[in-house]
């Protein structure tokens, strides 16, 4: 062979061996990958059957739920709780159906719902919020009403500086939604040109960024980034909603299908004890569960 | 050996359908759990109603329709611009060990989740449209904005692909004849590459029309018939993604009409792909 | 001659036009990583990494995610990758253009333009509901395979196609069978290519978000087997980010995400490169 036939002949050959080596590693990558599969697969069991319970509903009580189980699993290191939102509706549904153990609402239950069993375990209460720089502190309820309608279209009409209001509002079939609709709106729809957020949280983040927006959250979400409004001269906070010139409250509920027993039992038990009332008392919902007078 | 052969020719076989059980299994749900409800309401009250009102039983998709649509197109002219732009700039414009450089980089942007970049969409472009242009900021015009920036990445790497696909004499040739590089690009070598243009940016099309997460994070979700840029609006999409984890019942059958329907869009608009990129390689 | 001279003039003005808009587009982009990942680095610590998180997200860390998001992850490539290679082992050998293999081809073109939240739905009322496995990895994983099919047929596809037809014609010449053909001769040398393809996937999987709240659903806890529902690191950064709960997680969840999704593209172009440099 000529000199340049036999160095490609060699440059040839070294590639061979180069790949038949890099095969050789994807070969032992590949393998070591799919073992790793199935390790995990093994090691995580396929068993159906849960361990622990599962609490689904209503994403307002969601978050405080999650805080809860937090706190229980911290004492009872063998359980599980599972925290998943879906709405009320659903939640109802699950808990009947017994996709879940544990049923949330932030409603009182509906006259289908009847058959189900609801323990409260707090009660929240709605709060109208706004930007902070916004100089409109108070409204009466049917300001609330007109402005969320779209009958009220600029701020200077109720007080504020001149500036169109930008409205933000739950989705669709969201208990807060429909609690919203029932307390405040009554028979008016909420207008259709509002912008809509699938979460509390979401909606109090819009709010908190654009100095002409208007919404409503749980109380408890209210934090220094956004102004709560009184209505009618009421401040909401635990004391008004207590005695009742606060009207804009709902129950925070565990719903059951039946009497609680077992595990769901010992969580309803855990929520309702003090230090669990305590720890839903400093996150700014309303505890059910009187206070110890010291 | 012969039944050991034929076996696992008939096992790869049925391997081979699965993509199609797959989207057969999804056409079947989806339009199981759809199709009672436009039959109930009513296909026409459905897709041109323009109330979307679960609550009242109203199921009009119009609005969401109109908005998938604006926020597309906006999408589109800022993306397709852009992506020529870009497209040009790799291909033609820089050395090409830069370009080798910079193409990871633009495959690299592809794969960063879309939800990365609605968040940055929220965080700085909402601001800047509600104190500069009015209106909530939460709007068509932002969501188009981020979404041009998203399909970017797309239509450059297959557009340049394209390019860079055309024999070398399309471009020797017209520059032997005479012309300017610039004339060579615009006359002769984009049209040439017409088609795989044209099919990077309906595959754009049908990232646009499909993402959710970042819009419902930026359009706002309002589901009025949009009126403006600065609106903010609901697509097909964002409808699904922000109502579905509460709907239950009719709410719910709407919503998988909702998907139904937008299913049918992007199977049209794939197979006008398809068609088109077939003709390219035909 | 004017003619000439104007000529020129449009070439400066298209080429300085270009110039910009290629530059302020690709400066815009990265400015959106910068961004995420000037405020999310100094969040990341081992802490973050190994931690759960506590106070509802607000602090602690994200490790349930990250397992999350590997084990939706392994679950879908277990199930896609060998459904994937077979379909392109039998699309490149065992068929010829046939109305088999246009009716196989046209099903995966479709589905690789099937939206993520179509997939949500189809996964959700399909695996969630009828088949009862509720929201779970399992679910999520299968979802994601669902979504990542395609693309594995097209890069193993690519991959077997591109060996030459030499090592076949070897093959058969020394008394393999087919299917002896396809392990030895053809698969350990597509092997690079299939595997890219499926690093290709996982990238795309890890961005994930809609398909995966529908299926896997999002709650914060560690998950204990392949039946519990769990978040993964787009749905936990998506859920932080819209809640406001806390922008100092949010950004650091931000930041581990794309940390992760440049990390796997890089080793995908890698091996790419040595693998086109090694077709002789």
């Amino acid at each position: 062979m000529d000199k340049k036939a036999e160095g490609r002949w060699q440059i040839a050959d070294r590639r061979l061996k180069n790949q038949k080596s890099f095969d050789k590693i994807f070969i032992i990558l590949l393998i070591g990958f799919l073992s790793l599969i199935s390790i995990i697969v093994l090691l995580t069991g396929c068993q159906r059957s849960k361990v622990g319970i599962t609490v689904a509903g209503s994403t307002s009580v969601e978050s405080f739920a999650e805080l809860l189980a937090e706190e229980y699993m911290r004492l009872h290191p063998d359980s599980h709780v599972y925290v998943q939102g879906g709405g009320s509706s659903a939640g109802m549904m699950a808990a009947r159906t017994g996709v879940a153990n544990i049923g949330m609402a932030s409603r009182s239950l509906l006259s289908n719902e009847e058959d189900l069993h609801a323990a409260t375990i707090a009660k929240d209460a709605i709060v109208v919020i706004v930007h902070p720089t916004n100089r409109v502190s108070n409204l009466s309820l049917d300001h609330v009403s007109q402005i969320f309608s779209g009958k009220i279209k600029n701020w200077k009409e109720v007080g504020g500086y001149s500036h169109p209001i930008v409205l933000v509002t739950r989705e669709e079939g969201s208990g807060t939604r429909e609690a919203f609709q029932k307390f405040v709106m009554k028979r008016e729809e909420i207008s259709l040109g509002s912008l809509v957020q699938d979460s509390n949280g979401a909606i109090r983040q819009v709010v908190s960024g654009d100095p002409n927006a208007i919404g409503y959250i749980s109380l408890g979400l209210v934090n220094n980034k956004v102004k709560a409004l009184k209505i009618a001269g009421v401040e909401p906070d635990p004391a008004t909603i207590e005695n009742g010139t606060y009207t804009l409250v709902r129950p925070f509920l565990f719903v059951f299908n039946g009497k609680p027993e077992g595990k769901a039992k010992a969580f309803l038990e855990f929520v309702l004890s003090p230090e669990a009332q305590n720890l839903l008392q400093k996150e700014g919902l309303v505890p059910v569960l009187r206070r110890p007078a010291q | 050996m012969e039944i050991k052969e034929k076996g696992i020719e008939k096992i790869l076989l049925l391997v081979a359908l699965s993509s199609i059980a797959v989207l057969g299994l999804i056409t079947l749900f989806i339009f199981e759990e759809g199709l009672p409800l436009i039959w109930k309401f009513g296909l026409r009250a459905f897709i041109l109603g323009e109330r979307w009102v679960p609550s009242q039983g109203s199921f009009g998709i119009f609005p969401m329709i109109l908005s998938s649509f604006w926020v597309t197109l906006g999408a589109l002219s800022f993306g397709i611009p852009l992506g020529l732009a870009c497209t040009v700039f790799l291909s033609e414009l820089i050395p090409s060990s830069a370009a080798v450089l910079l193409r990871p980089a633009i495959h690299l942007l592809a794969a960063i989740p879309s939800v990365i970049y609605g968040f940055w969409g929220l965080v700085v472009i909402v601001p800047l449209v509600r104190n500069y242009l009015g209106g909530p900021g939460l709007s068509i015009l932002s969501g188009s904005l981020i979404l041009g920036f998203m399909i970017l990445p797309t239509i450059i790497s297959i557009s340049e692909d394209s390019l860079r696909a055309l024999p070398p004499y399309y471009k020797q040739g017209a520059l032997a004849l005479g012309a300017t590089h610039w004339q060579t690009i615009w006359r002769v070598l984009i049209p040439a590459a017409r088609s795989g243009i044209v099919a990077s940016i309906i595959l754009g099309m049908g990232r646009a029309i499909g993402e959710t997460m970042a819009m419902i994070m930026i359009l706002g979700n309002a589901v009025k018939m949009p009126t403006s840029f600065l609106d903010s609006a609901r697509t097909l999409t964002t409808n699904i993604g922000i109502e579905m984890a509460y709907a239950s019942g009719d709410h719910r059958q709407a919503l998988f009409a909702t998907g139904a329907v937008l299913f049918v869009i992007i199977m049209i608009l794939n197979s006008l792909a398809i068609f088109l990129s077939r003709r390219r390689t035909g | 001659m004017r003619a000439r001279g104007s000529r020129y003039l449009t070439q400066a003005i298209a080429k300085v036009l270009i110039w910009i808009a290629a530059l302020s587009t690709i400066g815009v982009m990265v400015i959106i990583l910068f961004q995420v990942l000037r405020e999310g680095l100094p969040v990341l610590s081992h802490h973050f990494f190994l931690d759960s998180p506590k106070d509802m997200g607000r602090a602690g860390g994200i490790l349930p995610m990250i397992i999350g998001t590997f084990a939706l992850t392994a679950v879908a490539i277990l199930f896609a990758a060998p459904l994937g290679i077979g379909t392109a082992i039998f699309l490149r050998e065992y068929t010829a253009e046939s109305r088999i293999s246009h009716m196989i081809r046209f099903g995966t073109d479709c589905l690789s333009g099937v939206p993520s939240i179509i997939f949500g739905l189809f996964g959700f009322v399909f695996f969630v509901i009828y088949l009862n496995l509720g929201w779970s990895i399992l679910s999520g994983g299968l979802t994601l395979a669902a979504m990542i099919l395609p693309t594995i047929i097209s890069t193993a596809e690519e991959a077997i196609k591109s060996i030459p037809k030499s090592y076949r014609e070897v093959s058969y010449s020394l008394g393999g069978t087919k299917w002896q053909t396809v392990t030895r001769a053809i698969l350990p040398s597509a092997l690079p290519g299939i595997f890219t393809g499926i690093i290709l996937s996982v990238g795309r999987s890890i961005g994930e978000t809609a398909a995966v709240i529908l299926t896997a659903g999002s709650t914060l806890l560690m998950p204990t087997s392949l039946f519990s529902p769990v978040r993964t690191l787009s749905v936990h950064f998506y859920i932080l980010a819209r809640e406001g709960i806390s922008m100092e997680m949010a950004y650091g969840t931000g930041a581990a995400l794309i940390l992760l999704v440049l990390f796997i593209n890089t080793i995908a172009h890698v091996l790419i490169n040595r693998y086109i440099r090694h077709r002789v």
